[in-house]
């Protein structure tokens, strides 16, 4: 849709929680959303929470920067179909500029849908997100890694309105909460006509700390080779209080589950401290760490890319290097 | 009753090659020359699915891309794995497509069928992975769709029970027939073509539709039809100003430590 925009500028969230607790995904895009709307030079920031009367929650989205909060409590996030009606009409009533999104299995779903139903661009899985002015207009502009991380994009949507991004869990960490207050705007779905039957919701707890969620992670590369396997990976998570995680080829090899894969096709995470151990960094690795505060990186070959994108680099055997390490870390940790 | 599925299709680069992709410093577009391509391994996935139910209910099952002249190898490829009929969306008019002008031009290449009960996709391409086109095109033929299937169940020949990923778990939706379903590479093990099914094929139509033949409107499909550009595209490289240590694994692993210590990471 076109649209002339009146009033402030506007840069909305579409929220995520699940049993009481938002999703650090969203928390982090309201972050995001903050910036580009000082980067706007002003405007304001909103979300949209559905299926959930939480005063806790919504308190949490104005501290974390919602200006707004349109809540809808009469229907469940997961009917996709009514999530994107009511996403639909409160774009077409209030116009923001800008509507982020958690690349989460059903955030992508009702994205899509809003921006068919609304004939505008949605850009997936952005690793950054900015205000450019291009011809005199403030445009957003979408980083994404296309080619299997091996290309770096940059997607503007020049003509049609809102500009819509998803982002990937990982990508953006919340900032530090503060106390805020806000609007809240009770709204409510008025097509209930859906064509989903949600017919059973199957929790599966995850047996460790979600990646996404660690602080620490340690991963391992196809140079584990050279020590049989994925054992010191475990030791030295372990002693940094990290989980556990691996590359396509670690994989592949059989030295971890699928759902601990790091890269494109798998998980992306933003630890504080990231450890690569026998990485070598090709770039559908590099794409999915890049938010990690962070990277220390262990490898033999000094020329391998994954020591460009290290903050430290140690170059050396594995078999050398990391039991000495491990031992080492164990010594300071136990005296703490 | 007979069950008439769509397969959309992607051709897209053979993923050995993503990572040996460069670009032309001059036009800044990509090198393809040389780059072998393949249908996208999850389209394949959905292919598989559709023969499935084909063996169980009969019906057709008709395989679907836009794309360039070169993309009728898939197609080909499709037919050789025992797909019925192939239809290509083929003219300069599509081309520069975003997701949105792609499930535009599929949604109208669709509605020039006679009939069809159901439209399988991959849940997502190696290629650009934005897993978008699928629920676009629903949108565009108004029917419900699912992403991320894991299993398809007919309760009855017009119902489906879909087991769909759900980062907790999984959750199961039952859905009616017509609708659009993107399968993951969990539903299925796709089979390999046989010799019977690549001799089959030569004598299998591939029909090729241009923006006329599907009454496309041309300022919606292609480039004209695409809300997002591509204002910038470079090869991908992480750099940090990092310290990179040499010598003794007493000394750098003493070193590491040390600045680990001093950045309160430890």
């Amino acid at each position: 849709m076109n649209y002339e925009v009146q009033g402030k500028r506007q840069v909305w969230v579409w929220a995520t929680h699940y049993r009481e607790e938002l999703d650090k995904v969203s928390l982090g895009l309201l972050g995001k959303a903050h910036e580009l709307c000082q980067q706007l030079g002003g405007g304001e920031v909103a979300s949209v929470l559905v299926g959930a009367d939480s005063q806790q929650m919504v308190a949490e989205l104005i501290d974390y920067g919602s200006d707004k909060v349109y809540l809808a409590n009469d229907f469940s996030p997961f009917e996709t179909e009514l999530c994107a009606h009511l996403m639909t009409r409160l774009i077409r009533i209030h116009q923001p500029e800008i509507v982020l999104w958690g690349a989460t299995s059903l955030g992508r779903e009702i994205a899509s849908r809003v921006a068919a139903k609304l004939g505008t661009g949605l850009t997936a899985h952005c690793i950054d997100l900015y205000i450019e002015e291009v011809g005199g207009e403030c445009q957003l502009v979408a980083v994404v890694a296309g080619w299997g991380g091996n290309l770096t994009l940059k997607i503007i949507c020049p003509q049609k309105r809102p500009q819509m991004a998803t982002v990937k869990p990982g990508i953006f960490s919340p900032a530090e909460r503060k106390k805020r207050s806000g609007e809240i705007i009770p709204v409510e779905v008025e097509d209930r006509a859906s064509r989903l039957d949600i017919a059973e919701v199957v929790e599966e707890p995850e047996e460790t700390t979600s990646l996404e969620q660690a602080e620490v992670v340690v991963v391992g590369g196809w140079g584990l080779n050279a020590l049989g396997g994925f054992q010191a990976v475990d030791e030295l998570a372990q002693v940094l209080g990290g989980s556990v995680a691996g590359t396509r080829p670690a994989l592949d090899a059989g030295w971890l589950p699928a759902e601990r894969m790091i890269g494109q096709s798998g998980k992306t995470v933003a630890p504080q401290l990231l450890v690569t151990l026998g990485v070598s960094g090709a770039a559908q690795f590099a794409t999915a760490v890049l938010g990690s505060k962070l990277i220390l990186a262990v490898d033999k070959n000094p020329r391998a890319p994954i020591f460009e994108m290290a903050d430290i680099g140690i170059v050396g055997d594995l078999q050398d290097v990391l039991p000495l390490l491990i031992n080492k870390l164990r010594a300071i940790k136990g005296k703490t | 009753m007979p069950c008439d599925i769509v397969v959309c299709m992607k051709q897209v680069p053979h993923p050995d090659y993503l990572g040996k992709i460069s670009l032309d410093p001059t036009r800044g577009t990509i090198n393809r020359e040389g780059m072998p391509a393949v249908i996208n391994p999850g389209d394949r996935n959905a292919l598989e699915e559709a023969l499935r139910i084909r063996e169980r209910f009969s019906g057709r099952v008709i395989v679907l891309t836009m794309g360039p002249p070169q993309a009728r190898k898939a197609l080909e490829e499709a037919l050789a794995r025992d797909a019925d009929t192939a239809i290509h969306l083929c003219d300069q008019a599509f081309a520069g497509a975003d997701t949105l002008a792609t499930a535009q031009a599929l949604a109208c290449g669709i509605g020039k069928l006679e009939h069809f009960d159901l439209v399988l996709c991959g849940d997502a391409t190696i290629d650009s992975g934005t897993g978008q086109v699928a629920v676009q095109l629903a949108e565009f033929l108004d029917l419900p769709c699912i992403t991320g299937a894991e299993e398809l169940t007919f309760e009855n020949e017009r119902s489906l029970l879909v087991k769909r990923i759900w980062e907790r778990g999984y959750i199961k939706v039952r859905i009616k027939l017509p609708a659009v379903i993107a399968v993951t590479d969990k539903i299925n093990q796709p089979r390999l073509p046989t010799v019977l099914g690549i001799m089959a094929a030569t004598q299998k139509e591939i029909r090729s539709w241009n923006a006329a033949d599907i009454s496309a409107d041309v300022s919606r499909v292609g480039l004209s039809g695409s809300p997002t550009r591509v204002s910038q595209m470079s090869e991908f490289h992480a750099k940090r100003q990092g310290e990179i240590l040499q010598g003794s694994p007493e000394k750098v692993v003493t070193l590491a430590i040390d600045r680990l210590g001093k950045l309160e990471m430890l």
